[in-house]
């Protein structure tokens, strides 16, 4: 008897152990659990965004409602116009906070670019004396914010020169070790050695190699550099905070932080408060979106061997 | 690896025996003929000595002086650091166990949820998958005052305040909780909210991680025994991907210990009520900024940048390669 019942029983658990191996393959539950798993996650994830959105159209008489709602009957844009008036009778309109940032973001992003490609490009490739050192600090510097030292860097910007004038916004943002790094371990992995000395033989320059061959085979890495720089430049306040006095010279976000203190207890200015939040995240989200599918491509050769 | 134009001419003492003067010639031969290496990383070197190599050090002397920004610095010994580490009761009370408890919630926590979510992500079908890494990435973009305004009025203390409004209306709470203003609930939503906003490059890393690993090796790995989903991240992802594991580490860490605003933005005091949001950050900023007292404020500073650089070491040893790999 127990012979002939242990083998339908063996029989079936081999069946479940089949069929637990072939979930490895198909997994269609384990796939629906997940969606359902993600999209709450999603869902918390993207609340306080769309919230800011809503906020930045709601009119008026809708910020006061109480309870407060997340959704808006009648979007406007009443909130950036208020946004606009609110400065326009101080001694700097909002309209000089954005052009700073535009032109300082601008700037930023072209001067990064360009100078981490440079030092990336050697750096990858030559083998001159002092390059290990200068890449090992740069891995040090990796695992450091220069944030935490703002009052030497005042020091220094203030022997410089660089206070109250497009400088002091660039210059500290130039230096950028994890730029640098990217577009190293890119080089390192997506420029074959032959084509330079292939290039080398025809009497290619340095520098014609450089942009001619480098650069084009190290697009990605420029797309990812440029897009972390401006979303870090966009956002920041320190070099306003730090190295301007002169208030014409501040930028955006630094202008947001100052409206938003004593936010609390005014419900009326959330509004534009809010368009003010909006006008910085949404520029950060688009240009994201274009360039994802690049950025996720270097991230790829990003670790640190 | 190929030696470009430069560099080409000159092998480094040829003659071992050839004296000092020959040798320090061939060596500034050698650096000669690198010149245009040289020429292409100067712009870079130079900011990076400007900004982050002599303020590291400038912070490093500073710290032995006493500087209020007014008088030259006059040198003080360890004197401030002998007042950091042990008379100064802030810091020992709120800003130092304030750091460590943020650092070891967010960093550690948001790392190992990111690589959860990297990985979950990492299964979805190609189209989906772009948007659910979107979505998740997306809070990370959200920059420094942004956050204040979103997430003062969605945590104000009132009724008026979201969270609030709507746990009232579910019935889970009776009154209204003063969420960033109250000393108790302070660090809460700030590990909340800056975990929220964290998914950012580390996330992305590890997620081009997960989805880099060699297919081939699952099947190998299915030939050799492997059963479940658990056994393969154990032993086939997480080897695979340790590079990018050890960037994304290292982003946490960086990430942890600069965020030092998020409490006085969400509370919007400075200092936060009875310092509950007080990290090293802050008092970095009170000393430095506020009570100009520069010296003692560079010695809290090389004080965190010292945790940093342990707390990377630290991840070096878990997720750093040895050898070869």
């Amino acid at each position: 008897m127990a012979s002939l019942a242990s083998n339908p029983v063996a029989k079936m658990f081999t069946a479940i152990r089949n069929k637990r191996r072939n979930r490895l393959n198909r997994a269609d539950s384990f796939q629906r659990v997940l969606y359902v798993l993600l999209t709450l996650l999603s869902l918390f994830m993207i609340l306080p965004l769309i919230f800011i959105f809503v906020q930045a159209l709601k009119p008026y008489q809708e910020l006061f409602i109480v309870p407060p709602r997340l959704y808006v009957e009648s979007p406007t844009f009443n909130n950036f116009r208020e946004l606009f008036v609110l400065s326009s009778s101080s001694v700097v309109p909002v309209t000089r906070y954005l052009f700073n940032s535009i032109v300082v973001t601008a700037i930023t992003v072209i001067g990064v670019v360009i100078v981490s490609a440079l030092c990336a490009y050697p750096l990858a490739k030559h083998r001159f004396p002092g390059s290990k050192v200068l890449f090992a600090t740069i891995l040090l510097t990796l695992m450091f914010a220069p944030e935490t030292v703002g009052i030497p860097r005042y020091l220094v910007a203030s022997h410089l020169g660089i206070m109250n004038n497009y400088f002091g916004h660039l210059l500290p943002h130039l230096a950028a070790p994890i730029s640098v790094f990217l577009m190293k371990q890119f080089v390192d992995t997506n420029v074959p050695n032959e084509l330079l000395e292939a290039a080398k033989i025809d009497g290619a320059k340095e520098l014609t190699i450089f942009y001619r061959i480098v650069i084009p085979l190290i697009m990605p890495a420029v797309a990812t550099v440029a897009i972390l720089t401006f979303q870090s430049v966009w956002g920041n306040t320190e070099t306003s905070r730090l190295f301007m006095q002169d208030e014409s010279m501040k930028t955006f976000p630094f202008f947001l932080s100052t409206i938003t203190t004593g936010a609390v207890n005014n419900v009326a200015r959330q509004g534009a408060v809010a368009a003010a939040a909006l006008i910085l995240f949404l520029p950060n989200l688009l240009f994201f979106l274009f360039y994802q599918r690049k950025v996720i491509a270097t991230m790829a050769h990003s670790g640190i061997k | 690896m190929s030696q470009s134009e430069a560099g080409m001419t000159v092998p480094l003492s040829k003659n071992r025996n050839a004296g000092f003067g020959t040798r320090l010639n061939a060596y500034f031969k050698l650096i000669w003929s690198y010149r245009l290496s040289y020429l292409f990383i100067a712009p870079f070197v130079l900011c990076f000595l400007a900004f982050i190599f002599i303020p590291v050090v400038l912070a490093i002397l500073l710290s032995f002086t006493y500087f209020n920004a007014l008088q030259p610095p006059h040198f003080v010994g360890w004197q401030n650091y002998l007042y950091l580490l042990s008379q100064d009761l802030v810091f020992l009370r709120n800003a130092l166990p304030n750091t460590i408890k943020f650092a070891i919630m967010v960093g550690p926590g948001g790392y190992i949820a990111s690589f959860i979510l990297a990985w979950l992500i990492s299964q979805l079908p190609n189209y989906s998958r772009t948007v659910y890494a979107l979505i998740i990435y997306s809070p990370s973009l959200v920059a420094g005052a942004a956050m204040t305004a979103i997430w003062v009025p969605l945590l104000m203390g009132d009724r008026i305040g979201y969270l609030n409004s709507m746990l009232l209306g579910l019935g889970l709470i009776d009154k209204p909780v003063l969420w960033v203003t109250d000393a108790k609930y302070l660090m809460g939503s700030m590990v909340a909210v800056t975990l929220w906003s964290s998914m950012g490059v580390g996330f992305l890393a590890q997620l081009a991680g997960v989805l880099n690993v060699n297919k081939e090796l699952y099947e190998a790995g299915r030939i050799d025994g492997v059963k479940s989903r658990l056994q393969e991240i154990w032993y086939i992802t997480i080897p695979s991907m340790k590079p990018q594991m050890l960037f994304s580490a290292v982003m946490a860490i960086v990430g942890t210990f600069k965020a030092g605003e998020i409490g006085q933005q969400l509370s919007q005091q400075f200092p936060t009520p009875q310092y509950a949001g007080h990290v090293l950050m802050s008092h970095i900023q009170d000393y430095g900024e506020i009570r100009f007292e520069m010296g003692y404020a560079s010695a809290i500073s090389v004080f965190l940048l010292i945790m940093m650089y342990l707390a990377n070491k630290l991840g070096n040893k878990l997720f750093g390669s040895r050898g070869d790999e």
